[in-house]
């Protein structure tokens, strides 16, 4: 048949991609201050354990629901960046370029400073993370949108600046509360994938799999985007209705990230040029590949983040900077050197 | 009206700052059509009209009796084509670029080419000439070779209309030619109906049937070669003086520009 190569490329490195994650996934269940083998913890989760048991107590109340929030968050953040470059033309997008982080780090930030995560309860700082990256999409897309068409340059630039200033707005409260304050604020922008939360990781996990259901229904005008938008539209594509739908699902993705993980940056951002490096930039692939590789490392980021000064935990967007910045300069140069 | 293959009737397009206003203009299926005229004059705007990129004000554009604007991008997509100057693609195999001109005709759930996609999408590769660099990317080919491309891309389509927007006007003489005579040939051998944008007088004399001259956002004249290519017109609307000849071999008219140079060269 005809095409061949290409799908079975695809397929081949889609199967070792969900190989590689089951892995990852048995790795984040082992590691840790109690060791277990990956075959026992198998063994555990498949037969079921008693609840008297320390040992499945831990992996599966404690290591399972941070592997699949890993998994979710990671999936989700790639995915959201992939689209949002595609969108934009822009392979240096990612879902924190347009002030999705700062308008949630600034809703957060207005939680603790007023104290409302003590007197309304710890469900406040996801409901209040999300509501102000909320607030940003829906400001950068109304900014950007006019007489029914929308301005793709201008929301990326619109983006940037209400970023900007939402980063403002919250130096100005970190610099003005108390240090107590200053404190929760800086640790939960850091990042965690310890959620205490079940129903917010399942939250995550569902509407990752939602969007990347329904943006593999636009892959097609995606692609046609690589053309440009008013090549897109000549192609029969209503750019319009997809770059709408598409930044619409991926920012609000975005945002369920960042309220229920914090500030994760960069996996948005190396993930797909990873795969964009190895395997094109056809978006039939990129979508899958991208959730499956986004799950795999922030899986392994954690694991390296609870383990490298164990007792004590890393805030885990440090390693997925250190990690995800010299494994792409690497690629990058070894890609260089390859032509 | 819907007797003719191609009706612009009475129509006006624009964006703010520039607008094109009354053209009225009939193409016959199969034939060649050259849209000329100066910098400014509206030639791409037209395009950009017919394709719906800006919003039509007035009239209305039909196909084969159907207003255009009453069909879907797709059924426009699969109808008329376009290729734009330039071809400005990120990182893409030149067979996949070629593939996407199936694009009007998947569906939603259609995620992968057919075998008949790949078909048509290599005939159309042997046609242009492409179709042995199909496994290299598109950035490395040179102007002319992605021009080809962009030409296999819309054939793909199999639109009944085929625009083009200045499709030589980088290209060196060699890849000029060779890009107009692919475009003459496909016009005679599948009756395909052209309708480009040209800035070369010559050029279009040479392979037009009909030239249509733009002046201000107006059509000013339109005709055979012989009859807009004629001094006192292309003097008034290019307002430079040009001297008309003939050429010997194809007896299509030749324009020369006059220089001031030349004017003080002759006097001497």
């Amino acid at each position: 048949m005809v095409g061949q190569g290409k799908y079975i490329k695809w397929i081949g490195a889609v199967l070792a991609l969900i190989a590689a994650l089951l892995f990852s996934a048995g790795i984040g269940l082992s590691v840790g201050e109690l060791k277990l083998s990956v075959g026992e913890v198998w063994r555990m989760l498949l037969h079921g354990g008693d609840e008297s048991n320390l040992q499945y107590l831990l992996i599966s109340r404690v290591r399972l629901p941070r592997v699949i929030l890993g998994i979710a968050v990671g999936g989700a953040l790639s995915l959201a960046g992939v689209i949002l470059q595609g969108i934009y033309r822009n392979p240096l997008v990612e879902p924190f370029t347009l002030g999705i982080s700062g308008g949630a780090s600034l809703g957060v930030a207005f939680t603790i400073v007023l104290g409302l995560h003590v007197s309304l309860g710890s469900f406040m700082l996801p409901l209040s993370g999300f509501t102000g990256a909320f607030v940003i999409i829906f400001l950068v897309y109304t900014l950007s949108s006019r007489k029914g068409s929308i301005n793709i340059q201008n929301m990326l630039l619109t983006g940037v600046m209400v970023s900007f200033i939402a980063s403002s707005a919250m130096m100005f409260l970190m610099a003005t509360t108390s240090s107590d304050n200053l404190h929760g604020i800086v640790f939960w922008i850091m990042g965690s994938l310890d959620e205490p939360d079940t129903g917010l990781i399942k939250l995550t996990l569902i509407s990752s799999l939602v969007v990347l259901v329904i943006a593999y229904l636009f892959v097609q005008p995606l692609n046609a985007l690589r053309l440009g938008e008013e090549k897109a539209m000549h192609l029969g594509v209503n750019t319009n209705v997809v770059i709408r739908v598409m930044f619409i699902l991926a920012s609000l993705l975005a945002g369920i990230c960042v309220s229920v993980a914090g500030v994760i940056g960069f996996v948005g951002l190396i993930i797909p040029h990873v795969l964009r490096l190895l395997f094109g930039s056809d978006y039939r692939f990129l979508l899958i590949g991208s959730f499956l590789l986004g799950g795999i490392f922030l899986v392994l980021s954690d694991v390296v983040a609870r383990t490298i000064i164990s007792p004590n935990e890393l805030p885990i967007g440090v390693i997925t900077g250190i990690i995800g910045g010299v494994v792409f300069l690497l690629l990058m140069s070894q890609k260089r050197k390859g032509n | 009206m819907s007797d003719t293959f191609f009706h612009i009737d009475n129509f006006s397009c624009g964006y703010p700052g520039f607008k094109l206003s009354g053209i009225n203009l009939s193409l016959e299926k199969g034939s060649f059509n050259g849209i000329i005229g100066p910098n400014g004059s509206g030639k791409t705007t037209l395009f950009r009209g017919i394709t719906n990129s800006i919003a039509t004000l007035d009239g209305a554009v039909f196909l084969k009796g159907k207003n255009l604007q009453q069909l879907s991008l797709k059924e426009r997509a699969q109808n008329i084509a376009i290729v734009s100057q330039f071809v400005d693609t990120d990182q893409i195999l030149v067979e996949d670029y070629v593939l996407m001109g199936r694009m009007p005709y998947h569906n939603r759930f259609q995620f992968f080419e057919s075998k008949g996609d790949y078909e048509k999408a290599h005939h159309y590769m042997q046609l242009t000439d492409v179709l042995k660099h199909k496994d290299k990317l598109m950035t490395e080919l040179s102007g002319g070779e992605q021009q080809r491309a962009a030409i296999a891309r819309a054939l793909t389509q199999e639109p009944e209309l085929l625009l083009l927007d200045e499709p030589t006007s980088h290209l060196d003489i060699t890849h000029q030619v060779k890009i107009l005579d692919l475009l003459y040939r496909l016009n005679k051998e599948m009756k395909l109906t052209v309708l480009m944008v040209i800035h070369d007088l010559n050029l279009a004399s040479e392979y037009c049937d009909q030239l249509i001259l733009f002046n201000e956002g107006r059509l000013f004249t339109q005709g055979t070669p012989e009859e807009v290519l004629s001094f006192d017109t292309i003097e008034k609307v290019y307002k430079t003086p040009v001297i008309t000849r003939t050429n010997p071999y194809s007896n299509k008219p030749v324009i020369f520009l006059v220089s001031e140079k030349m004017m003080k060269d002759s006097h001497n």
